[in-house]
């Protein structure tokens, strides 16, 4: 662990690991939301992510693809902290949110995970009612009467555009939502707490493809309030959905840029023989 | 190649099945025999007088077992008020807080050996701590006792039914900004409802049947149970007292006591059952 007296240098021998984004190119690409450095991460003895670097700009949707076991997920769930569940995990480098180190010691936890959402390959809903799940995260985070909490409440659900089938059944349980239902309540249940970024873990590979089209809709709506991250098997969704991707191999970041760029013209063969199907 | 032929595994397949439903209607007709027995000699045992009134004196017809009833509830309940919350947590540090750390080892272990040891051996312990100390049996030491029997089974079958819960709810709770105990208790709680409840009111099951853990502590009372500070009366050591005797109308309210025990037992079953299956 780095003191925090010394100013840390970023590791960026490669200049390539930031993004190539002119001020006018991407929207909003001016500032930077999530900045990492140096990220190793180890599950026991075994190390899973080397040395990654990234920086994600505000208000866009960054694609992390990979092959299987790459450490696509694993990268992710730093951003949260949400490893720490598990005593043997441990991460070391910097991931800064609005330049301060989430890694540091003595960030409160509660509310790194309200400013970060994260929704998970399978949807989650809660053993609760379709409300309840919603006004759960409501509760933790904000004092709010009945009223407010209703009108919460119904405003996530429209964000995450499931209002319209599930106001008849918000007192019924949440797990009697279909799949792709289940995964937006999940969207909804986090967008409710007005996080700031949000990370978005395979959230269509355990849903039908209509499902799929709706929740990549929602995806491209979001993006206007909130920073998204989501891992993804799918290139063809990377480049539906994304502006930036980063092309992870064997835990380290081989190739991070805008996403027609890193599709049309990668600078790395690894990235190119990936995207061609040549592996993975 | 040549063919396998198919008759030995069809004799096989008949044979299997056959053995397996032989077993499973031996096991049905014991307790088809027992229950028969105990309604054909307790039914008649039962009246209004019988659950209402103080035992009669050998040879005196009439008389109740009221008193041990309220004495074995009472007990019951006592023992549930200490056992089970010290259980439940026991069992959320095992399955939450305590993941792979050496304390838990520990105390898994001392959970495991304690659900082992013989109920008259934990009779005998309190009879040295709580009998002995004071010089009287006591109602408070009964209820000690079945408390330290159903702790251990609460705590393992809590730890089991968190175990279940799929680290994704729990990870999305967490995600959220929720406390661990919090998530814990609102909804992995929640999530495991039906294992939790079957886990205490089998324990509670279980207790209410033990003899010997009474015979050393609470023993037994002819009298209303004034206070648990002295001699409590109870079913079980009724029964061993009363089958033991040579008066026909103590005989038979033993196996009125019988009765009791096992009809009470079966609807804790029963309701147990019900429970689990609601909100499915």
């Amino acid at each position: 662990m780095n003191s925090p007296s010394v100013p840390h240098t970023p590791p960026l021998t490669q200049p390539w690991l930031k993004p190539a984004v002119k001020p006018h190119a991407a929207p909003a690409a001016s500032e930077t939301k999530i900045s990492v450095r140096g990220l190793d991460f180890f599950y026991g003895d075994h190390q899973a992510l080397y040395d990654n670097s990234l920086e994600i700009p505000v208000g866009t949707v960054t694609a992390i693809i990979g092959p299987s076991g790459c450490g696509k997920s694993t990268h992710i769930r730093v951003y949260n902290r949400i490893f720490q569940l598990y005593r043997d995990q441990r991460a070391s480098g910097e991931v800064l949110l609005d330049g301060e180190n989430v890694l540091a010691p003595g960030v409160d936890l509660i509310e790194l995970r309200r400013r970060v959402g994260m929704i998970f390959q399978k949807p989650t809903p809660f053993p609760l009612s379709v409300y309840e799940n919603l006004a759960y995260g409501l509760r933790l985070h904000y004092k709010v009467n009945r009223s407010e909490l209703d009108g919460r409440v119904e405003q996530a659900l429209r964000a995450a555009a499931l209002w319209d089938e599930v106001k008849d059944k918000l007192h019924r349980s949440g797990t009697a939502l279909s799949g792709g239902q289940q995964q937006r309540l999940c969207i909804a249940r986090a967008i409710a707490v007005e996080p700031e970024v949000l990370l978005m873990d395979e959230p269509t590979s355990a849903i039908d493809p209509v499902a799929t089209a709706r929740i990549e809709e929602l995806i491209n709506e979001l993006k206007q309030q909130y920073t998204i991250v989501i891992v993804t098997h799918n290139m063809q969704q990377a480049t539906r959905i994304s502006d930036f991707t980063a092309f992870f191999f064997e835990g380290r970041i081989i190739e991070f840029g805008p996403t027609v760029q890193l599709f049309t013209n990668p600078r790395e063969r690894k990235t190119e023989e990936y995207i061609t199907g040549r592996f993975g | 190649m040549r063919r396998r032929p198919s008759w030995p595994r069809k004799v096989t397949d008949a044979l299997v099945k056959t053995l397996a439903a032989l077993s499973a209607a031996l096991g049905i007709v014991a307790l088809g025999w027992i229950l028969f027995i105990i309604l054909r000699h307790g039914a008649s045992a039962l009246n209004w007088e019988f659950l209402t009134s103080l035992p009669s004196p050998p040879g005196v017809e009439g008389g109740g077992l009221a008193n041990a009833m309220i004495g074995t509830a009472l007990m019951t309940l006592l023992a549930c008020a200490l056992g089970v919350p010290i259980g439940l947590m026991a069992g959320v540090y095992l399955a939450e807080f305590g993941r792979g750390n050496r304390f838990a080892m520990l105390v898994r272990f001392l959970v495991n050996v304690m659900m082992g040891i013989p109920s008259i051996i934990v009779g005998l312990f309190v009879y040295t701590i709580m009998v002995r100390p004071v010089g009287h049996f006591s109602g408070w030491a009964g209820a000690v006792s079945l408390a330290l029997l159903i702790t251990p089974v609460v705590a393992r079958t809590t730890e089991d039914m968190l175990a279940l819960v799929p680290n994704a709810l729990r990870e999305s709770a967490l995600a959220l900004g929720a406390p661990h105990w919090r998530s814990t208790i609102q909804i992995l709680f929640r999530a495991a409802k039906a294992g939790l409840l079957t886990g205490v009111l089998l324990a509670v099951a279980r207790v209410s049947g033990e003899t010997a853990p009474l015979l050393f502590t609470a023993l037994n009372s002819p009298y209303w149970p004034q206070s648990l500070n002295g001699p409590t009366a109870n079913l079980t050591v009724t029964i061993f007292n009363y089958a033991m005797s040579p008066y026909p109308n103590w005989q038979q309210a033993a196996w009125g006591a019988s009765f009791l025990i096992t009809a009470g037992v079966l609807v804790l079953t029963i309701v147990s059952r019900a429970l689990a299956r609601e909100k499915k």
